[in-house]
């Protein structure tokens, strides 16, 4: 047996392998291998997402849709707690003085306010300068020409003590204490609107991650869909490659970048709509933010933001065609 | 090479398709496996492919214990054996480079290397120059010819054929025979399922003849 195996093996070439010279294959050569596999394996899922462009479109299409809902609520949550931001950095209590009051009275009140612990500054807006600025603001000018005196009375904009602009407690107890001063006509807060909306934009944050849940959900299970009824197409190739020795993951590689591609073009779909949505609202939004004298402008999904989108659909894509492909792998053994 | 000991299958149906089978096939030897279809030829191709298991005892090739090998490590096992089907199993969505191709890239070899192996495989069945051709224009002998060159390209130890000749003219049988007989000369170890009796006697190698799922002849050769 053994005097016929040498035999045998010095009829073979030499360029013939032996088990021994396969397991002595540098790791170098097998990684490289490897990473030419994962490039073919690449290579083919680009090309047959090429050879049927519009099946590859509609697929991405709907992970467009449902990744760009999520992400068009989440901004417009962002955009709107950046506003409730910059009118809460703003919060002041305004205080209107009487009308009987003197121009010393309301100097003492001024100078006795800035000595108050929980008062940070005063602002004092006299009536005539009320007025200059309504009739620049308002356009009105005629109008106010035409009253005999001037009806605005003069104003103190405070701003309390740093760290309790946002207590509505405290800023209700300044204000009742600001109300018994003899000469202060009415004091005014806006503090409970702004509570109110940021606790629905707390709501509405929570909802556009919920349905960002949902909806990677939905990708989830449309590409894992999508990659099954591609593994049932081509059942006969995956039997012949599991004959000649071809492993799960060999098999499995195709169609996990199949789905890559599917959720990364999806992802970047959904990021060009947002885009052209956000460039669609940013010109009435700077005519508004104009007409409220304010700098605003509207925050889109930044760098992070962007990379963000198209990573979150590449990486459904890839978990939705794992699952699927997982599930039915087992399936196709050849018998 | 390849050690079948009192080997049993028994089909969750009842139906028995091996019973008792013991043979042992030499390193670099070939055999033609006969008798009528559903005598078990079939089977007992697919135990060694792994794709079956026997109901009682063992199949042994290249001394390893075929009950013992893990489901994970199938894959490699599979590598060191070239299978040729009687309906091909080609792959029409790529040319007969890339079917040729498929075991190397599955090995994870590099490019380089792959192109001379399939040249080289291609060149011995005579389909060389055909590399860019879709399979599903060949010959029915050209399609079985590059079925051989996909089994071999990785230069298995052991190369397994079911009927490769069942859908060929007399003539184009002999050739494809001759074929495997190259590949015994240079050390591989062949069986070959065939119910042509006449072809294979005309071989003059060795005869398994199963009837029933039982080893009723075992010829050596002449």
């Amino acid at each position: 047996m053994h005097n016929r195996r040498r035999k045998i093996e010095s009829k073979s070439p030499p360029s013939f392998l032996t088990i021994k010279d396969k397991s002595q294959i540098s790791f170098i050569r097998k990684l490289k291998g490897y990473i030419h596999s994962h490039h073919l394996a690449f290579g083919s899922a680009v090309h047959r997402l090429f050879s049927q462009p519009f099946r590859a479109l509609t697929i991405s299409f709907v992970v467009a849709i449902a990744l760009s809902l999520p992400s068009g609520l989440y901004i417009a949550v962002i955009n709107l707690q950046k506003i409730a931001n910059i009118e809460e950095s703003s919060t002041t209590v305004t205080v209107f003085i009487k009308m009987t009051a003197t121009q010393s009275q309301i100097n003492t009140l001024q100078e006795n306010l800035l000595l108050d612990a929980d008062i940070a500054t005063v602002n004092y807006i006299s009536s005539q300068q009320g007025l200059d600025d309504f009739r620049i603001e308002s356009g009105f000018g005629d109008v106010l020409d035409m009253l005999d005196e001037n009806p605005l009375p003069a104003v103190l904009l405070i701003q309390p003590k740093t760290g309790a602009q946002y207590d509505s407690n405290f800023l209700k107890q300044l204000a009742s204490k600001l109300r018994t001063e003899t000469l202060i006509e009415n004091v005014e807060v806006d503090i409970v609107w702004l509570n109110r909306l940021k606790a629905i934009l707390a709501l509405a944050e929570r909802l556009s991650l919920t349905l960002g849940a949902i909806l990677s959900f939905g990708v989830l299970l449309i590409i894992g869909n999508v990659i099954s009824l591609a593994l049932d197409d081509r059942r006969n190739e995956v039997l012949v490659v599991k004959l000649i020795g071809g492993t799960n993951a060999y098999v499995r590689r195709p169609f996990l970048y199949t789905g890559f591609w599917y959720g990364a073009i999806g992802g970047f779909l959904a990021w060009i709509f947002v885009v052209i949505a956000l460039y669609w609202m940013s010109i009435p939004v700077a005519r508004l933010a104009e007409l409220y004298h304010s700098f605003f402008e509207l925050e889109g999904l930044g760098f992070f933001g962007s990379i963000a989108l198209v990573s979150i659909g590449a990486a459904l894509g890839l978990l939705g065609a794992w699952f699927a492909v997982a599930r039915q792998l087992s399936n196709i053994e050849p018998k | 090479m390849i050690l079948f000991d009192r080997v049993n299958k028994r089909y969750p149906s009842g139906y028995e398709a091996l019973k008792s089978l013991s043979f042992n096939l030499d390193f670099g030897e070939m055999a033609f496996l006969t008798g009528h279809s559903g005598a078990g030829k079939s089977t007992l191709l697919k135990m060694i492919m792994l794709m079956e298991k026997p109901t009682s005892g063992q199949v042994l090739v290249d001394g390893q214990n075929l009950n013992r090998i893990h489901r994970n490590q199938i894959p490699y096992y599979r590598r060191n054996i070239g299978v040729v089907f009687q309906n091909h199993q080609l792959l029409f969505d790529r040319n007969v480079f890339n079917n040729v191709a498929l075991p190397l890239l599955i090995s994870g070899l590099q490019p380089r290397e792959i192109g001379r192996r399939v040249r080289a495989a291609l060149d011995k069945v005579g389909l060389a120059g055909k590399e860019k051709t879709n399979p599903i224009i060949l010959s029915g002998g050209e399609q079985q010819r590059l079925g051989i060159a996909r089994a071999v390209v990785h230069k298995p130890q052991i190369l397994l054929a079911d009927e490769p000749t069942g859908n060929l003219d007399p003539q184009l049988s002999e050739e494809i025979m001759n074929l495997f007989q190259n590949f015994c000369e240079v050390g591989v170890t062949v069986l070959i399922a065939s119910h042509d009796l006449d072809l294979v006697s005309s071989m003059g190698q060795r005869l398994l003849k199963l009837e029933k799922g039982i080893l009723v002849e075992d010829e050596k050769s002449l």
